[in-house]
């Protein structure tokens, strides 16, 4: 137990720092590390990112089930530690030394470098859920239900703006409702 | 934007004093608690410049700026910078704990029922369909946060490599984001510009040392 603990711990303070681009960028590696380390399955991470896209707040406090799952409300609160406390001193330091690099023009090259970069990595975040859930887990073979509400609730969205938090019920609904 | 005051400078402020840690506290709960769906960073503009005036307008958009250049989620980040620039560390700590406090329970909440009942196929049909949607949602905002990066070509090259690297190869992130990312900011450099240039070309080590002697 105190193992997986300790584990929880190192596995998310990495996965902290490496989340440039914020928390999608980091959902490949953590799908990866969940699942290889942890030994969850691809739907139960499916799931747990599921729960965390109809929860307020930042989206990627669905970690702490991850803990949880893991290792109870204690693994919970090692993750939530782990995940957000790295970030969250960087930034404090940032904030008190932004000032002394605002002259620099190294600045503005991490800015612009680090744009694309993060895009990509975006990119592959969504190809990670789309991994999950666009395809049956079983055969691979591909689910034309979830993809049809990923195509309209994209064709909505591009259309126009609509809180994202009821479309994502929807589809819920939606896929609850179509295959059964 | 960078004359602003030093947000690092901001004990100093008078407004520092001024602002009660439960206050703080109050404020990130609440766009803690109402940002279902995402787009936490808007109601943190929304109630930061708009409603308490605790940041202007440039303030926020550097903190955002700063928050989007450093691994981490940007909301998170924001409520470290402005608690940081109202109160100091008790701040920064009181806004990041406000900020997760309602979807922390929220998510345990909803964790704790799943594990119950995740063998129910209804249950497990309706996670399946928030996930499919979710596909979606990423995909826009990917597409709309990239418009810029998408349309210019050294840029759109550094996209589609970055994601062929973690998506196809597989290779693990820490490696992608070093080589990558050491390249791409290489090729933004700093480059002494057309304009500038004839003036700032000869002096441009100089009166920078000078700046970082002080």
């Amino acid at each position: 137990m105190n193992w997986q603990l300790f584990k929880l711990g190192l596995v998310f303070m990495m996965l902290s720092v490496l989340a440039v681009g914020g928390g999608t960028a980091v959902l490949p590696e953590m799908q990866h590390a969940t699942v290889h380390w942890f030994n969850l399955t691809d739907k139960q991470f499916r799931d747990i990112y599921s729960i965390g896209q109809v929860a307020p707040g930042p989206n990627m406090l669905m970690v702490l089930l991850i803990g949880y799952r893991v290792a109870g409300a204690l693994g919970a609160a090692v993750v939530g530690v782990a995940f957000f406390l790295p970030d969250c001193a960087l930034t404090l330091a940032a904030n008190r030394l932004w000032v002394h690099f605002s002259g620099s023009p190294w600045r503005q090259s991490v800015q612009q470098g680090l744009a694309p970069l993060a895009i990509g990595l975006m990119f592959a975040g969504t190809w990670a859920i789309a991994r999950l859930s666009l395809v049956h887990v079983s055969d691979g073979s591909p689910d034309f239900v979830a993809i049809g509400i990923a195509t309209v609730v994209t064709a909505i969205l591009l259309w126009r703006h609509i809180n994202p938090g009821v479309l994502v019920l929807v589809g819920g609904t939606a896929y609850m409702l179509l295959t059964h | 934007m960078e004359s602003v005051t030093p947000p690092g400078a901001a004990n100093s402020q008078p407004l520092a004093a001024r602002v009660a840690l439960s206050l703080i506290f109050k404020v990130f709960l609440m766009a803690g608690a109402v940002s279902f769906g995402g787009g936490v960073v808007a109601y943190l503009r929304e109630y930061l410049v708009r409603a308490s005036h605790w940041l202007s307008d440039e303030e926020f958009m550097s903190a955002l700026e700063i928050s989007e250049t450093l691994p981490g989620l940007n909301s998170v980040n924001i409520a470290v910078i402005a608690g940081d620039d109202l109160r100091g560390v008790p701040g920064a700590a009181t806004a990041v704990l406000g900020l997760m406090l309602p979807g922390a329970v929220f998510v345990m909440v909803l964790g704790i029922l799943w594990t119950e009942s995740r063998h129910n196929p209804l249950v497990s049909h309706f996670l399946l369909g928030i996930a499919s949607a979710a596909v979606g949602l990423l995909l826009v905002v990917s597409l709309q946060l990239g418009r810029r990066q998408l349309l210019k070509l050294p840029d759109l090259l550094i996209v589609v490599v970055t994601f062929a690297a973690v998506s196809i190869l597989k290779i693990p992130l820490a490696y992608v984001l070093i080589v990558v990312g050491t390249v791409s900011i290489w090729l933004y450099r700093p480059r002494p510009t057309r304009e500038a240039a004839p003036e700032q070309l000869p002096f441009h080590r100089g009166p920078r040392h000078n700046q970082y002697r002080r």
